[in-house]
């Protein structure tokens, strides 16, 4: 084993440091007797309870949900079948073009991504005589567009990553092409397509900028309201909100980790004990 | 697979073709014609000759990008490096927490540096009484000397362009170091144990196997923390104060405020068109796959 240098074990904890410290006085603040996010004033839970009785912010999470959970599935199920077309296209323009445009998304600047899409819904909504069109259904496929590149860059390389041959033995034994994806592909890409939903899930989640510019107002997400919150004062019931989000994401994180561990040394167990016999 | 399946295979992608091309493709060719268009749809350049006005704030946004990026480089290299070298548990836990940050809502995070740069904040007294201190002590020595410093000025951390980048910095550094991070990991250890063997030492083992091979995550990263820095609205609007005004700003007022789309729309255009550009030259340095390291 080699040994540390102080430099490896000071750094990271320095960097740590300043990635930790607004969440930290944000934590604190949260906790704030008093009205402000900046002077201290003792010890309270009151924002907390505040929380659970502002509706429009309850209402604000629950939009949030909604539309990651749905733009999340939609992208997932789409981006699967994207990827798995994309590894079999064999005109090579076409697949590069496929690709090229897959990526435009992820390098575009997200508030030109936002105002692009809110122009398309604006022209067509303008082309219909309608006004008011920007609401939760501009809002999913917006987030549905701006998942989709992660989705299938996720499942892109497990598909290139699996054998031919084996989804070819399946059907040599039998099975239809349909049997064979699903016995023979899809467990085997099955991870590039979790992380895919997850990475959907969480930048859905997470996002303000593109949805600033494509919901209306009845359909505000809790980014959103958090910006038009922080244009006035910031009064700490939302940092106890996003302490409580955080807390939430921590112990899921924990619990799946602690999970993953725990069947990975199953298999390792079971592979010793075949080895063994 | 034989060739029904193929087929089938290749159909499954039309779903999404169709999507691509209406939600990705038609949108930025409405940007386009929002941008060289009129109130009443006829084209024109106005909108294009009025972005004159407005060259010092694209200088501006891409300069504090540039610095914000490579701030970011400066401080992620050493620690993606240190991370993939550690142990598997380490690495794993430490992955987590440069993670974890990325959860909590990024307008508050960049909320709470207001907390923390305000000018009667704990920080901001602590180094102001700190240095006031320094700067006595040194006074009086020059005292002595017969010399004298101008009279101490309190430092300001709000509402600077410092606060900007640093704001910058804070947001995307997870996005410079997770490329790096995944480029130093997946390298191949052979090499540089056959370098060490033909009589490298570690520095020399570091510039010529390690950095060449890890620049991939690097440029993947530069452009990742490039590319919303210098589009960035909220940032500067929290942070910064009246001389930090960047072109994302201008974008979302003509947008949310001002309702001038075209205007709004001529400056995403060529906001647009010089990222692309950076985009390309980037990836020359890069692998030839050009494909996006995530």
């Amino acid at each position: 084993m080699k040994k540390k240098s102080l430099f490896s074990k000071i750094y990271p904890i320095l960097v740590f440091g300043f990635l930790y410290a607004p969440i930290a006085v944000l934590i604190l603040f949260s906790f704030n007797a008093g009205k402000s996010t900046a002077i201290f004033e003792g010890f309270s839970l009151r924002w907390y309870e505040e929380v659970f009785r502002d509706t429009a912010t309850l209402e604000a999470f629950k939009n949030t949900v909604i539309v990651a959970v749905v733009s999340a599935i939609i992208s997932t199920v789409m981006g699967t079948a994207a990827a798995i077309a994309i590894n079999n296209y064999k005109l090579k323009w076409f697949k590069q073009a496929t690709l090229t445009t897959t990526n435009i998304p992820m390098m575009n600047p997200d508030i030109v991504t936002g105002i692009s899409m809110m122009l398309l819904f604006v022209f067509i909504s303008a082309l219909f005589g309608k006004t008011g069109t920007l609401g939760f259904t501009t809002l999913t496929i917006a987030h549905v567009t701006f998942e989709l590149p992660y989705v299938i860059l996720n499942v892109l390389p497990k598909l290139r990553q699996t054998d031919i041959h084996l989804s070819e033995a399946a059907q040599d034994l039998g099975c239809t092409p349909i049997q064979s994806f699903f016995k023979v592909v899809l467990p085997q890409i099955m991870p590039g397509i979790l992380s895919g939903l997850m990475m959907a899930f969480t930048l859905s989640v997470d996002d303000f900028i593109i949805s600033y510019f494509v919901s209306g107002t009845t359909s505000q997400t809790l980014p959103i309201r958090i910006f038009s919150m922080t244009k006035k004062r910031v009064t700490p019931d939302m940092y106890a909100l996003s302490t409580l989000i955080f807390l939430a994401i921590l112990v899921l994180l924990v619990i799946s980790n602690i999970i993953t561990a725990k069947s990975e040394n199953k298999k390792h167990k079971q592979g010793s004990k075949k080895g063994g016999a | 697979m034989g060739k029904k399946s193929t087929l089938l295979s290749r159909l499954i992608g039309a779903p999404y073709i169709v999507w691509a091309v209406i939600f990705i493709l038609v949108p930025i060719g409405m940007v386009a014609y929002y941008a060289f268009t009129d109130v009443t749809g006829a084209f024109t350049f106005s909108n294009m000759s009025e972005i004159a006005k407005y060259t010092d704030t694209f200088l501006l946004s891409i300069w504090l990008g540039l610095l914000a990026t490579v701030i970011s480089l400066i401080i992620a290299y050493p620690l993606a490096y240190i991370i993939a070298n550690s142990g598997e548990n380490r690495q794993k836990i430490m992955m987590m927490l440069i993670m974890l940050p990325m959860w909590m809502n990024f307008l508050l995070r960049t909320y709470s540096w207001m907390t923390i740069l305000e000018d009667n904040g704990f920080l901001t007294t602590t180094l102001n009484s700190v240095s006031e201190e320094i700067w006595g002590i040194l006074n009086e020595a020059l005292h002595s000397f017969g010399k004298e410093l101008k009279p101490f000025e309190p430092i300001h951390l709000i509402n600077t362009r410092g606060a900007v980048v640093l704001g910058m910095v804070y947001n995307f550094l997870p996005y410079m170091i997770l490329p790096i991070y995944t480029v130093i990991l997946k390298m191949d250890r052979s090499l540089i144990e056959a370098a060490q063997d033909l009589g490298c030492n570690k520095f020399q083992v570091f510039k010529n196997i390690t950095v060449p091979l890890s620049l991939p995550g690097v440029v993947s990263g530069f452009t990742m923390v490039f590319v919303p820095s210098v589009s960035t609205f909220y940032i500067s609007q929290k942070l910064g104060g009246t001389g930090t005004t960047l072109i994302g700003d201008i974008i979302e007022t003509q947008f949310q405020t001002a309702n001038n789309f075209h205007l709004g729309a001529s400056l995403s255009f060529v906001l647009m068109i010089l990222i692309f550009i950076c985009l390309a030259v980037m990836n020359k340095f890069s692998d030839e796959d050009g494909e996006v390291i995530i």
